[in-house]
């Protein structure tokens, strides 16, 4: 085991996938020259020059579009757009075409894309770069959505997803990129099927995924010191999603707390809440609850930021009042 | 017209813009009839731009089309029973009754649809021929659009991208001077569409898209030009569509006089003079390919009425890869 970080982490999945198939290569903006925002491509450029590594315009429409055509046409592009909130501009290609051309050409064609974009709040980036719209791409059958928490996600999930033969979405929650964790390199190759159960507990399941997740395992450890022992599950991939695991967790703890990064309304936290209640509702203890995130645009203000983003201690209070209930 | 024709190749040409009409007609027909529902685009009136470019593309090239595209997935060859099986739902249709009049597919044609959302096709167009040039592969990728089209954002990153980075996409805007329902006039400040190809210093043309032997030969002459250079080319054909938008469409935009005017120079029927006055055409070659067309729809037709429904049980297939 060593300690990488999760940009290392991305990284590494990235360069093996480049150096395994001749057929992958990286578009987005600034993934060559500047090495990447988030620096998971530095040194590429050099590497694998720039017919792999393609600096893009500032077009996201048209360069997520391009990946589908290039898959089309039997490439295997990995996309980088540099934040979940910049893919707002491609929304046409992901919706219309990437999650639609297989089904709707009565299965002739397959679209074996990934797409990779940070995302989530917390670093004091304001509103307009701080969005958490995983859940909306959970929504959409035909593409899907994995959301690595951990290193070995990190770098596992995206090369289980270049095996995929239809479109996947990474998110990598931006406040994770400088987070070490431990690294076995002769681990097995990860799924991208299975939610992961994080901390085993008996009193009550914390349901979760990407950034929220170390938040989420925080809580764990306070409650724990209180006598309350909390399961943490990352869900890991949100579509598919893995409800046999959501649900046997609950089964045992008989109580839920989603936490999901989202505004509540209409969040993926609602939508794992509703499988709750389909097929759990009287194993249930209390009603599932969620610690989501303030409806507002998130603020810069360090203080109002955190006030409107889930933390261990509303996870924590959340919990107690459960209990307590 | 400079363009010499001889009999033969005259003759296919008018065949396959007839075979379009004919088939168009008989599509409003069981349309009223209740036979096809959704969104039903006529291309009647701008056969010649299918009929004259398509061709230049080698089976091998891509075609990107918009929900405009009977014609050209006739013209490219997929056959007009999965077509017509395709426009009644049926699981015998060329997209297994998945996407009716406005997504045709057929993988092995290379013809990438049948996408209905204005512009979106750009983008996978110069994807496909970014696939191409990666894999060094000598292929032209075709994106046909409309006029509409040109206001859409991705209209001017692809042209932009497909530029920047040397790509072999011929873009091929179907000029029919109406984005549904407001014309050109009313939504572009510069009306001249092919010059907004200078912006991103890709060589450009309009031609006469009512004429099939100047859509043929211009696209013959790009297509060359695209597959050589590697780089994209743009063409504007100059066209009218003569019917209404879709089967929902009251006309109240444009006037019957308008349309009357455009009609004069029905592309078939200039084909027919010209073929006439080389003295290469008779009535009787007339008679036998109408014919020989409503032998082929009357045979689609069957096809489609015969065919099964797709099976409820494979509703959520192919959404995705199994």
């Amino acid at each position: 085991m060593t300690k990488i970080t999760y940009r290392e982490a991305v990284r590494a999945g990235l360069r093996e996938a480049l150096l395994s198939n001749p057929l992958v290569f990286l578009m987005g903006e600034d993934v060559g020259r500047y090495g990447g925002t988030y620096a998971c491509s530095k040194g590429f450029l050099e590497e694998f020059g720039p017919e792999r590594i393609r600096d893009t315009p500032l077009s996201e429409s048209t360069f997520v579009g391009a990946g589908i055509g290039a898959a089309l046409g039997g490439m295997r592009p990995i996309v980088e757009v540099m934040t979940v909130n910049f893919s707002l501009l491609a929304l046409d290609q992901i919706v219309n075409n990437a999650a639609t051309i297989r089904h709707m050409s009565g299965g002739q064609f397959n679209i074996p894309l990934v797409v990779r974009m940070a995302t989530g709040a917390g670093r004091q980036v304001a509103a307009q770069h701080s969005h958490s719209l995983e859940g909306w791409y959970a929504h959409i059958p035909g593409i899907k959505v994995l959301a690595p928490a951990t290193v070995t996600d990190a770098r596992g999930m995206l090369l289980a997803a270049l095996k995929e033969p239809d479109p996947v979405f990474i998110f990598e929650h931006a406040y994770l990129y400088p987070m070490e964790g431990e690294f076995d390199e002769h681990a097995l190759p990860v799924d991208t099927v299975n939610a992961a159960i994080r901390r085993q507990g008996n009193d009550v399941s914390l349901i979760t995924f990407g950034g929220s997740l170390w938040k989420a395992l925080q809580a764990a450890d306070t409650l724990a010191a209180e006598g309350i022992e909390a399961e943490v599950i990352d869900l890991r991939v949100l579509r598919p999603l893995d409800t046999r695991t959501i649900l046997a967790s609950v089964r045992n703890t008989h109580r839920a707390v989603i936490i999901d990064e989202a505004w509540r309304t209409g969040s993926f936290a609602a939508e794992v809440s509703a499988q709750i209640m389909e097929g759990a509702f009287y194993d249930l203890d209390a009603p599932v609850a969620r610690v989501c995130s303030v409806e507002v645009p998130i603020p810069y203000a360090k203080h109002l930021e955190e006030a409107a983003l889930p933390q261990p201690d509303k996870i924590v209070l959340t919990v107690r009042n459960m209990l307590r209930g | 017209m400079a363009i010499v024709v001889d009999r033969e190749h005259g003759l296919a040409l008018l065949h396959q813009m007839l075979r379009i009409r004919r088939f168009e007609e008989k599509c409003a027909e069981l349309y009223s009839r209740g036979n096809i529902r959704g969104f039903l685009h006529l291309y009647i009136g701008e056969e010649a731009v299918a009929v004259g470019s398509i061709p230049a593309f080698t089976p091998d090239d891509a075609i990107v089309a918009t929900y405009r595209e009977h014609g050209h997935s006739l013209v490219r060859g997929t056959p007009m029973g999965p077509l017509m099986a395709e426009l009644y739902g049926k699981a015998t249709g060329c997209a297994r009754g998945r996407g009716g009049s406005m997504h045709f597919f057929d993988a092995s044609r290379r013809f990438y649809g049948g996408l209905a959302i204005v512009g979106g096709g750009f983008p996978v167009a110069v994807g496909l021929a970014l696939a191409d040039k990666m894999q060094k592969k000598p292929r032209v990728t075709a994106c046909y659009f409309g006029d509409g089209a040109v206001a859409e954002g991705e209209f001017h990153e692809s042209l932009n991208l497909a530029a920047l980075w040397k790509l072999p996409v011929l873009f091929l805007c179907e000029n029919n001077l109406y984005a549904m329902g407001t014309a050109l006039g009313r939504h572009q400040s510069q009306t001249d569409i092919a010059r907004k190809a200078d912006a991103y210093a890709i060589p450009a043309e309009a031609v006469d898209g009512m004429d099939v032997l100047a859509v043929e030969s211009a696209t013959r002459k790009a297509v060359d030009l695209v597959r050589h250079s590697g780089g994209p080319y743009f063409i504007e054909y100059r066209t009218y569509r003569f019917r209404a938008h879709s089967m929902y469409d009251a006309e109240l935009y444009r006037t019957k006089d308008e349309v009357a005017q455009w009609k004069q120079r029905d592309p078939i029927t200039l084909l027919e003079h010209q073929l006439r006055a080389k003295g290469v055409l008779e009535d009787a070659d007339v008679q036998k390919m109408e014919s020989t067309i409503a032998g082929e729809i009357a045979e689609a037709v069957t096809f489609a009425e015969e065919g099964p429904l797709e099976l409820l049980e494979n509703l959520e297939k192919d959404v995705y890869t199994e």
